[in-house]
């Protein structure tokens, strides 16, 4: 069973490929999470019992391996001046228009990089690449998340260049990415304006771990009955640092503060 | 489904201790998960027997000690319940507090064979 992705088969390990490539052959991919860190416990307790049974006191964080790695990320973008971005929403909300329309208009300032995450298919990936923005795309197979090994496999195939933006689309999902550091500078959470404002409270776990909510298609608005500033209150009940962009990916619309605090944090 | 991926963090981890320990099989596994850890016990509990099948932790007895959420105020010090991740100060009805306790998501022992 693949412990990355939490699929059932071996089968159905993520993969991790740029637009054009083939389909790895099953197998041969390897999980960089299985054992080449080790994590050494000499605090170790053991207390024989009769029958030989002997009690380890372990006291080990079962997310350990992810945060490890995910700390070894960290320190890569460090070093070269990467600013990476985790961006996490439902299914939906617009984290690929928000990002194709950030690309397109702020390519020519910032060198951009792109890790798409996505059970299937390398169609997020083609959008970004036909923008001229070097793209990789993992696929988890059944995996409903990313993990930092994942995203440690594809910076290096990335091969990213000093002082540059690395923005990871997580797989849409509100619930369980929201447990996994990748080592990303800023999570940064979508929600659209047709969701429902008290979609916070409802998957706190995503709002509580972000620092930055897009509102998105704030174009809608005319037609809908959401209260902006109860979505608002919601979310700053679970996470009161958030900082929001309120949003159209489609018009362009609220789009310049987010350049603007991006621009900000690159340099 | 992201408990399956937890279930296969603990099957790791008591494969990897069990070796270490140079013994053979896991008769009981103690974990420790807080009530704010993100994690559903019942989607635990259903993906468990097959995360564990053909490990060193098949047979095992799970024991689970929940840790209840508390939290601190910033703003007036008030030490509080927290049964979910957003509640709010009882006494001063304020956002912002810290997390003492209830993140939790530990494998805390083994007992081997």
């Amino acid at each position: 069973m693949c412990g990355t992705c939490g699929c059932g088969s071996d089968t159905n390990g993520p993969s991790i490929l740029k637009p054009g490539e083939k389909e790895h052959v099953h197998g041969e991919h390897t999980h960089s999470h299985e054992n080449d860190h080790h994590h050494h416990h000499d605090g170790h307790h053991t207390h024989e019992h009769s029958h030989k049974h002997k009690v380890l006191e372990i006291e080990q964080d079962i997310l350990q391996n992810n945060e490890v790695l995910a700390a070894r990320n960290k320190g890569y973008f460090e070093a070269k001046n990467i600013f990476a971005l985790n961006m996490v929403s439902s299914p939906g909300s617009g984290k690929t228009s928000i990002l194709e329309r950030t690309l397109a208009d702020l390519k020519d300032e910032i060198p951009f990089y792109v890790i798409e995450g996505d059970q299937q298919t390398l169609n997020d990936a083609n959008r970004i690449d036909a923008l001229n923005i070097p793209v990789i795309q993992i696929n988890t197979g059944k995996g409903c998340h990313l993990e930092s090994d994942m995203i440690f496999d594809a910076v290096k195939k990335l091969d990213i260049k000093n002082d540059a933006i690395l923005m990871i689309e997580n797989v849409g999902n509100l619930v369980c990415p929201s447990m996994f550091d990748l080592g990303e500078n800023k999570r940064v959470v979508i929600i659209s304006t047709t969701e429902g404002e008290d979609k916070p409270i409802k998957y706190p776990d995503m709002f509580h771990t972000s620092d930055v909510c897009i509102i998105n298609k704030i174009d809608l608005l005319p037609y809908l009955n959401i209260d902006i500033d109860k979505l608002k209150n919601y979310a700053l009940q679970v996470n009161p640092n958030l900082q929001f962009f309120e949003v159209s990916a489609t018009t362009g619309e609220g789009m310049d503060a987010w350049y603007k605090w991006l621009k900000k944090n690159v340099n | 489904m992201h408990e399956l991926s937890i279930a296969l963090g603990i099957v790791k981890i008591a494969e990897d201790e069990t070796v270490k320990a140079k013994a053979k099989k896991v008769t009981k596994i103690e974990l420790e998960i807080g009530e704010l850890s993100g994690v559903e016990l019942e989607s635990l509990n259903f993906v468990w027997e097959s995360a564990i099948k053909d490990s060193v932790l098949e047979f095992s007895k799970k024991e689970i000690n929940i840790i209840k959420g508390k939290g601190k105020c910033i703003d007036c010090d008030t030490e509080f319940d927290m049964k979910f991740i957003y509640d709010t100060c009882p006494k001063c009805n304020s956002n912002f507090k810290g997390i003492l306790q209830g993140k939790e998501l530990r494998v805390k022992a083994l007992e081997v064979i």
